[in-house]
């Protein structure tokens, strides 16, 4: 069972305080990898939120590869970290060349922000199929004010070889969403790794989605951009871009979409005819099976809902500055000893939290 | 003596023989009484027989006159094993014995093509069979109790519009429909299939319609009854039961001038509209009922006189796809005001795909459903060259169809439903899952139903005349031998077998509500099987 986490905070946080929440919850193949996205950033890329920003893990060739490509496609380069790391020995690590974190400025005439997006989803898949097909590399995001680390091995070994416990200033963020484990059931592939992102969306998920299938053979032909399908957690992330994104409908619709009601329970309700339509139309969107998700959305907010059997556990604590959502309380525990615990939420099968950037806590159930 | 003739036609020429013990036998006669062929009769022959009656052994030999039993060698009579004799003997003196060497085939043309009843005897292979539920939760994630877990057993009948179709708008954060969506209904996912009175006597008929009501409203059941061509009685028709029925149009029309009439009179909407185009047990055929089975009452539904009533195989006036559903379901779904869904039934073909295709893409939206019916499915009368030698198997062609709307982002959005054959076996809930696993958003079945009111017919040939057990017969004296009260209480205990079947199915690979397409559910030990399915090969 994957762990998951995410932190919100008024003030920006250290990656260290996500590993911190991550790795009290350990257990069995847990903490065989990290992967993380920022969001909200403070520290080395503070001066350019509104720059899309590249996170990649490449071998030199797929570096250059993707630096002819995005000079080819007159995306002009604005800053950049590339992390030094710490090459101590026995480290538990499986580590790439290059890891690129590079800010770009658009290209003339993306002006407006559906072009703008639809730029930024296609230059990913672009460099994505380019280091794909030459096997020189990995892209995970392309967004403004958006980071995305993931690797294979030991969290603390990965933190110590990135410098995440040294909490030098350079990688700060107001929002973070973490997972620590690699995808030990299956062939284990770096784009396994949740969270997953797409278009300012940010999911991970921890579960399993016995209707991957159905999902899957749904969305393939649904957006250009839900590919891959390594993990079923990229359903999670695909219905909620669906829902939110391309249908435009709000936050509620997304929990009725992924856990419809019982027919019997649509029947009681005043807004029933929607209801029902929702469950015919998606039908295939439906997940089945255990799971709880954590979502970032693009203008920051975080939610959290579960199956509707509740067979995760989830929880969300927190005090004035600082929210946290996990697995397991440990790991709030870790973070946020003194926060008012008795005020910790456990959602229901049927709720749905939403941490807005005020730190507001808005819970409903479906 | 007479001279034997190469052409008479002897017993052993006919499929079954009657074995008859005349030891056991004290001649009351019941067994000749109940043949519905007259097939055995009652004859005095002449005996040579040895007796003593005395207290010692004083044999006698004498010749004596002595009333037997005795099948009658003629095609027309032939025993067709469906045991009426075996069951009314009070002495097991007399059953009915399959007869390999007989020669019906080649004596049974004198007048025309072969008719019977029945399904294929060709084609009963069983490809479900070859296929099992093999994705188990263990481990990565838990089975549910098929009893205490709840279970959303349900199934769309309706024209169903992509999301991005949906006439929604966002107001404050929710969602208010602007006009509204085509008619939906949430049905159970076995269909009653459609078997008109006609075909089944009308105390068959009721039984199966009484346990439809039953299974609805003390069971909580939506199972759904198609009327079969032929009407319906109009008592049913202007009455609040009239909901649980999908109501037939065939090519023969038969029956809908009553409908029609009916109309001002409903007190509620049907469940649906069925446009047959076709059956699996007879492709390209139509409806066929006997003179024999024209009585009375289906006259009257019917509004028609006394004669065999051959159905077209075609709609008059449909030459196309488009036609179809500009002529029969648009004018089927004004006929309801637009509230009613229509479905379409199509027997099984390699041409099935193209059919389901063109009808996605109907810019109008209005066909609610296809039915596929394949080579299994059964019928109260066809040629047997049709039964036997036309059709298509339906398990590949529902997986092609759900492939075919998967490749253009439609599945589901005209429901598949599934028949011909599902309940073979007598497990039409194992059938019905994996045809849903494939992608079938329900099933389909009718021979399963009569089975359980005691038709006997089988794929070896056995009856399959449809007017021996009082079920698909018009003779009042054959018509009485069902008891319509316990036909559908098996009809009912059946589906709820069925019921509590299908969720020992769906607890396992952990789903709560139906796995429509949910392939990678099942397995198969076929690998030619897999490989045309798209499923995992297994050994």
């Amino acid at each position: 069972m994957c762990r998951i986490g995410a932190i919100k905070s008024k003030k920006p946080v250290y990656p260290s305080a996500a590993l911190r929440l991550m790795l009290p919850q350990q257990e069995g193949h847990d903490n065989s990898g990290f992967a993380m996205v920022m969001q909200d950033l403070s520290g080395v890329f503070a001066m350019y939120k509104d720059k899309p920003l590249l996170s990649m893990a490449c071998t030199k060739q797929g570096a250059r590869m993707v630096e002819d490509y995005m000079s080819a496609k007159n995306f002009v380069k604005m800053a950049e970290w590339l992390p030094v790391p710490n090459k101590k020995k026995n480290l538990d690590i499986q580590t790439m060349p290059y890891y690129i974190f590079r800010n770009y400025d658009y290209p003339e005439h993306y002006d407006d922000k559906e072009s703008r997006e639809a730029l930024l989803l296609d230059t990913r898949l672009a460099l994505r199929k380019i280091l794909t097909e030459s096997n020189q590399g990995y892209v995970y995001s392309f967004w403004p004010d958006v980071l995305t680390l993931k690797e294979i091995g030991d969290p603390r070994d990965i933190a110590t070889y990135f410098g995440l416990w040294d909490d030098s200033g350079v990688l700060l963020s107001k929002n973070i969403i973490v997972q620590c484990r690699q995808n030990t059931n299956y062939k284990i592939v770096r784009y396994a790794a949740h969270p997953f992102f797409l278009q300012g969306y940010t999911l991970c998920a921890n579960g399993e989605n016995t209707f991957y299938t159905k999902n899957k053979e749904f969305q393939k032909n649904l957006h250009r951009g839900y590919i891959g399908f390594e993990s079923d957690s990229q359903n999670f992330l695909y219905t909620l871009h669906y829902v939110l994104h391309e249908l435009k409908w709000s936050i509620p619709y997304y929990k009725h979409v992924i856990t419809p009601l019982s027919f019997a329970e649509i029947a009681e309700r005043p807004d029933k005819d929607i209801l029902l339509s929702i469950r015919q139309s998606l039908a295939h969107l439906e997940i089945n099976g255990p799971n709880t998700i954590i979502a970032g959305l693009p203008d920051g907010r975080m939610m959290t809902c579960c199956d509707s059997k509740k067979l995760r556990p989830v929880v969300v604590g927190g005090d004035d500055t600082t929210v946290a959502i996990s697995s397991e309380v440990c790991g709030i525990n870790e973070i946020l000893p003194d926060r008012n615990f008795e005020k910790d939420i456990y959602p229901n099968e049927r709720e749905v939290v939403v941490i807005n950037n005020n730190l507001e806590v808005i819970r409903w159930k479906q | 003596m007479e001279a034997v003739k190469t052409q008479d036609i002897g017993v052993n020429d006919l499929p079954w023989k009657i074995e008859h013990n005349p030891e056991r036998c004290t001649m009351c006669g019941s067994c000749v009484a109940s043949c519905t062929f007259k097939s055995i009769k009652v004859e005095v022959q002449r005996k040579s027989v040895t007796v003593s009656e005395a207290n010692l052994p004083e044999p006698v030999h004498q010749q004596i006159a002595m009333p037997v039993i005795k099948q009658v060698a003629s095609i027309e009579n032939a025993c067709r094993g469906c045991g009426m004799c075996e069951k009314i003997c009070p002495n097991n003196a007399i059953r009915p014995v399959r007869n390999p060497d007989n020669r019906r085939n080649l004596l049974s043309r004198d007048h025309g093509p072969i008719k019977r009843g029945g399904r294929t005897n060709l084609n009963a292979q069983r490809t479900l069979d070859k296929i099992i539920v093999g994705r188990i939760s263990q481990m990565t994630d838990p089975s549910l109790d098929s009893i205490r877990h709840t279970f959303d057993i349900r199934s769309p009948l309706g024209r169903i519009l992509s999301a991005k179709e949906l006439p929604f708008q966002m107001e404050d954060g929710k969602l208010i429909a602007t006009k509204k969506n085509p008619p939906v209904r949430w049905i159970y996912p076995l269909i009653f299939s459609d078997m008109s009175i006609g075909a089944l006597s009308t105390r068959a008929w009721e039984a199966v319609a009484m346990a439809a009501a039953y299974l609805n409203e003390k069971c909580s059941l939506p199972v759904r009854m198609s009327s079969g061509e032929g009407g319906m009685p109009v008592k049913l028709l202007e009455s609040d039961y009239l909901k649980y029925f999908i109501i037939q149009i065939a090519s023969g029309h038969f029956g809908w001038n009553r409908i029609i009439k009916s109309m001002p009179k409903m007190k509620t909407d049907p469940a649906g509209v069925l446009i047959k185009i076709g059956q699996g047990a007879k492709p390209g055929d139509g409806g066929l009922l006997q003179a024999e089975k024209v009585a009375p009452h289906v006259q009257a539904i019917r509004g028609v006189p006394k004669a065999t009533l051959s159905s077209p195989p075609n709609h008059q006036g449909l030459y196309s796809i488009e036609e179809s559903v500009q002529k029969m379901h648009l004018s089927m779904n004004a006929a309801f005001g637009f509230r009613v869904p229509v479905a379409i039934k199509c027997a099984a073909s390699s041409t099935s795909v193209s059919v389901y295709n063109n009808l996605l893409r109907d810019p109008y939206k209005i066909c609610g459903g296809f039915f596929i019916d394949g080579i299994q499915g059964g019928t109260g009368a066809a040629n047997e060259i049709s039964l036997d030698h036309t059709g298509h198997p339906v398990v590949s062609k529902i997986r092609d169809c759900y492939n075919a709307a998967v490749e253009q982002n439609a599945q589901g959005q005209i429901p598949l439903y599934g028949g011909g054959g599902i309940g073979l076996t007598g497990n039409a809930a194992a059938d019905a899952f994996k045809m849903i696993c494939l992608g079938a958003n329900g099933v389909f079945c009718g021979k399963i139903l009569i089975q359980l009111l005691g038709c006997v017919g089988n794929e070896q040939g056995r009856c399959n005349a449809c007017n021996t057990t009082g079920i698909c017969t018009q003779n009042p004296r054959l018509v009485k031998r069902l008891d319509v009260d316990k036909g559908a209480q098996k009809i009912v205990d059946y589906v709820l077998a069925f019921d509590a079947e299908l969720r020992k199915l769906m607890a396992p690979i952990g789903n709560s509500s139906l796995p429509v397409g949910r392939s990678d559910a099942l397995v198969s030990t076929d690998k030619a099987i897999a490989d045309k399915l798209g499923i995992q090969y297994v050994c």
